[in-house]
């Protein structure tokens, strides 16, 4: 029997929307608020799914304990209470939501094999939300 | 094809020991849950069903049955209980919350003749949850 399993986590970091291929007008057109200079921060919900059979032996798809030592060293550990935009994940790439997403999933994926990684979703206000499933 | 879903909360005790694994085994693979005492969880059930909008009434499912059966099935037979002593799936299944979803879709399945289920969803606290489709 296959089941999904999702389990959240929280981490708070800071980012600044700007992208080098646009003007500074542009920047501030596109990204508003989110554009200013000093950057700022959120509490972001990250939610990871993976997927299996429940072994008959545990009754579980994957255990918890490896979880999140993978997510707690992987993701935790390198994003929170972190600048996104000086991390090298997003030396070229502007740190939306959107992007993080991508990146935490090719972490996971590359890392953790314990089960297979669904999805991730992250939560960067109570109003918004992104996934990415690796189409 | 639209998709209801109806929420449930339902609290429980459990705890995961394996008789193949040696105490030693028990101990590292299960850490806390294995405690023979047992420990318990405020559980939020979600029951998706799905189906084509009956013209008549507006409804995917009678949500007065949906809700009474998963009363009779599911709350009745797991709300304020020793999940593994208490509830037969579980006296040689570990009450997991992946067994605890299979268990609930296997419950229900056959007694809801007015809709199809679609998911079963079970959070054991809100930071964790399964879902389960019925997949093989």
């Amino acid at each position: 029997m296959k089941a999904h399993l999702t389990r959240r986590y929280m981490f708070s970091a800071s980012h600044r929307l700007h992208s080098d291929h646009l003007s500074a007008e542009e920047n501030r057109t596109v990204y508003g608020k989110c554009n200013n200079p000093h950057g700022h921060g959120h509490n972001y919900m990250l939610e990871v799914t993976v997927s299996g059979p429940v072994d008959e032996q545990t009754g579980m798809v994957c255990n918890l304990v490896d979880l999140d030592g993978f997510v707690g060293s992987e993701i935790l550990d390198r994003f929170d209470h972190e600048n996104l935009n000086l991390r090298p994940e997003f030396a070229t790439e502007v740190p939306t939501t959107e992007n993080l997403c991508i990146a935490i999933y090719e972490i996971m994926k590359r890392g953790f094999h314990k089960a297979h990684l669904d999805k991730i979703r992250i939560e960067e206000t109570m109003m918004n939300s992104f996934e990415y499933a690796g189409e | 094809m639209v998709y209801l879903t109806r929420k449930a909360e339902f609290s429980a005790s459990h705890f995961y020991h394996n008789p193949n694994f040696t105490p030693e085994e028990n101990r590292r693979v299960f850490g806390k849950c294995n405690n023979p005492n047992g420990h318990g969880h405020n559980y939020t059930l979600e029951v998706t069903v799905k189906g084509a909008v009956d013209p008549n009434s507006g409804f995917v499912v009678d949500l007065k049955q949906l809700k009474d059966v998963m009363g009779r099935e599911v709350l009745d037979a797991l709300d304020h209980r020793f999940l593994n002593k208490e509830v037969p799936e579980f006296f040689s299944n570990i009450p997991t919350t992946e067994n605890l979803a299979i268990a609930i879709w296997q419950r229900l399945a056959p007694k809801l003749n007015t809709a199809q289920l679609h998911r079963v969803r079970v959070y054991e606290t809100p930071d964790l949850f399964v879902d389960f489709y019925g997949e093989a």
